[in-house]
């Protein structure tokens, strides 16, 4: 069965003045898959999300997000899109006035009618998922980084969109955490359904929940494909990268 | 048992039909986001008229639910709970279930809010803070700046080459023309209203004391020391407060330089070389303005004018002048830099010390020219 596009990118072009960033990127992320984006530090990974996001405007290419050609939507209708799409930002980007339930409530109470107290409820459940319930009432300049990024992913799961964005959720956190943060994930997928779009360069983090696999090389899509292919791949970049893994103990993780 | 089974709609939109019948509360269709709300909004009006003291949520209808329908499930349980009826959940798809038991939370879960501080003992806080932190934490960086300033004034290396040239620039000169700009119409609108009251008593030629005392003595530095605060006591304060914010003040520190003398000293510097120019260029160009109005109104010519000026001008109005606007430079960039330091949280806090430090750098400036007209009258 041919699963449902939620992303589709073809020929994207992106330059900052002169500096070309993105050049002819094309891949797809598929319902109900968690697809990692790959790649070198200032690879543009960043760059691509935000283009997902229409944050960036698109100038050459098409980008698709959950069937909408996002440059052709009205706000009206971008906004109805924002509302499926949940969003976590590489510098966590709560906002620093509001308590963390505050910052994770926020789009609940803005876009649904509940209770003040059920609203609380499923604030704290989801601080919950991310271990993060004893922060409730804290404000974000009294947390570290890695609490300050788990409680940006509550906030970004907070609607349970069917589609997630997450930039380097995972870089900062202790393994223990890394742990439970990639367990999330894989709940979110299995039991929601929800299709997510991971940029990350924990590897053991690929191997637990990545489905697919794009890899990003100084603007250029250099492999694209499921975990075992590019476990498999001899592109240069690409094998370097999983080098670690040619050796066995590794390989188990995968099974 | 043979109660009476009522059969009530609690809620019947779209996706979402729920019947209470009997002891049973059926559901049938999605229970998300948008049809919780209805769910919860419509039944939350039923609690008290639930008739059984057991009542079964009967989930095989449920097609798909989501975190904020199991979590209004958990909340009607609750609510139940809190009328005396027990609910218990039964029956439900595989992945229905899946869902309630990924998000359904495992014990009764409170959220505990901090405790509210009574009216004296916020008060009393507050008192304590004021006197104990916040004048402490204002006199620490008084003397602490004031002293750099001194220490450093003939050691440049503990500074970025041409900050002080950079900083004059953005304190001083850039606001040359507004403040030349507003001392004219100023100067020329004290000669104007005044004019009408000489006039009877044949006292023209008093207009010259009048616009050169008012100006030279209150106006002029007080105009410059004013426009300043607005313009640079505001910039100072985002500046700092921001660089607070962003961990540059802690990466300055752990690149081995000090945020005061490195941040703060030039700026000081700065307002204190640029202030006295600003308000001499406050003072001519307020007389200026006087000048042109008397001659307009009182036929009193340049030349009578300045004739007038050379007897009643004294040096001790410029050595005054010299003093304020030393005074009210130390004023503004200590106000200003005191609460860029005070911001913790971030923009939003950014904003507001920015506005406090501008208002509290204006009415320290006022009050400080009051000290100083009694003293140096
Ligand atoms: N707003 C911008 N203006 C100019 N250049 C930019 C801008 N944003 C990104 N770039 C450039 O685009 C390139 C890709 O940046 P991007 O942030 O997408 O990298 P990345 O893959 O996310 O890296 P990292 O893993 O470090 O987050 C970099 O060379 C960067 O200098
Ligand atoms: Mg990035």
């Amino acid at each position: 069965m041919e699963k449902e596009k939620v992303v589709e990118v073809q020929r994207l072009h992106a330059a900052f003045d002169d500096t070309v960033v993105l050049s002819d990127v094309s891949f797809s992320a598929y319902e109900g898959e968690i697809t990692v984006i790959l790649g070198g530090s200032g690879s543009g990974k960043t760059t691509i999300l935000k283009h997902l996001l229409a944050l960036y405007p698109v100038k050459r290419g098409n980008v698709f997000v959950l069937g909408n050609d996002i440059t052709r939507l009205r706000e009206t209708e971008l906004t109805e899109l924002y509302l499926k799409m949940g969003v976590f930002y590489q510098s966590g980007a709560l906002l620093n006035s509001l308590t963390v339930a505050e910052n994770v409530a926020l789009p609940l109470s803005q876009h649904a009618d509940l209770p003040k107290e059920l609203v609380e409820e499923i604030v704290y459940m989801k601080l919950g998922l991310v271990n993060m319930s004893h922060a409730f009432h804290l404000y974000p300049s009294q947390l570290s980084g890695g609490m300050l990024k788990r409680v940006a992913l509550a906030r970004a799961i907070v609607m349970d969109p069917p589609i997630l964005f997450c930039d380097e959720p995972g870089a900062g956190l202790d393994p223990v955490s890394l742990e439970s943060l990639d367990r999330l994930i894989l709940n979110l997928k299995n039991k929601l359904g929800m299709s997510i779009i991971l940029v990350t360069h924990e590897l053991t983090s690929i191997l637990r929940v990545a489905t697919r696999v794009v890899f990003l090389d100084q603007g250029v899509v250099v492999f694209e494909g499921t975990l075992e292919d590019a476990l498999d791949n001899d592109h240069p970049v690409v094998g370097e990268f999983f080098s670690v893994m040619k050796n066995e103990n590794m390989r188990k993780l995968l099974q | 048992m043979n109660s009476k089974r009522i059969n009530t709609d609690i809620c019947s939109g779209n996706d979402l039909v729920v019947r209470l019948e009997g002891d049973t509360l059926v559901m049938r269709g999605d229970l998300l986001l948008g049809e919780a709300s209805a769910f919860v909004n419509a039944f939350s009006r039923h609690f008290r008229s639930v008739p059984a003291h057991q009542l079964r949520i009967d989930l095989n209808g449920l097609k798909n639910i989501d975190s904020a329908g199991v979590m209004a499930l958990y909340y009607t349980k609750k609510k139940l709970k809190e009328n005396g009826v027990e609910a218990e959940l039964e029956g439900g798809s595989a992945s229905v279930l899946d869902k309630i038991r990924l998000f359904y939370p495992e014990e009764e879960m409170s959220v505990v809010l901090p405790r509210r501080q009574g009216f004296l003992e916020q008060t009393g806080a507050r008192v304590r803070e004021f006197f104990g932190l916040f004048m402490m934490e204002f006199l620490l960086l008084a003397s602490n700046l004031f002293y750099w300033g001194f220490a450093d004034l003939f050691r440049p290396s503990v500074r970025r080459r041409g900050d002080v040239v950079t900083q004059a620039t953005l304190i001083g000169v850039n606001a040359a023309g507004i403040v030349v700009f507003l001392s004219f119409v100023i100067g020329f609108v004290i000669a104007l209203h005044s004019a009408g009251q000489l006039r009877p008593f044949g006292a023209n030629i008093f207009i010259v004391d009048l616009v050169v005392f008012s100006i030279m003595s209150q106006m002029g530095p007080l105009l410059a020391a004013i426009l300043v605060a607005g313009r640079s006591g505001s910039a100072i304060a985002a500046e700092i407060g921001t660089m607070k914010v962003t961990a540059e003040l802690d990466a300055i520190q752990t690149m081995g330089l000090h945020p005061i003398r490195f941040l703060l000293v030039p700026k000081l510097y700065a307002c204190m070389l640029t202030m006295p120019f600003l308000i001499v260029f406050a003072n001519v160009a307020g007389i200026t303005g006087g000048a042109l109005a008397a001659n307009i109104y009182l036929d009193i010519t340049p030349e009578i004018f300045i004739n007038r000026m050379r007897d009643i001008m004294m040096m001790k109005d410029l050595y005054t002048a010299l003093v304020k606007s030393q005074v009210y430079a130390g004023i503004i960039v200590l106000t200003g830099s005191f609460y860029g330091l005070r911001v913790l949280r971030g923009a939003e806090d950014v904003g507001r010390m920015t506005t406090i430090a501008v208002v509290v750098s204006i009415t320290l400036v006022i009050l400080a020219d009051s000290v100083l007209g009694v003293i140096f009258y």
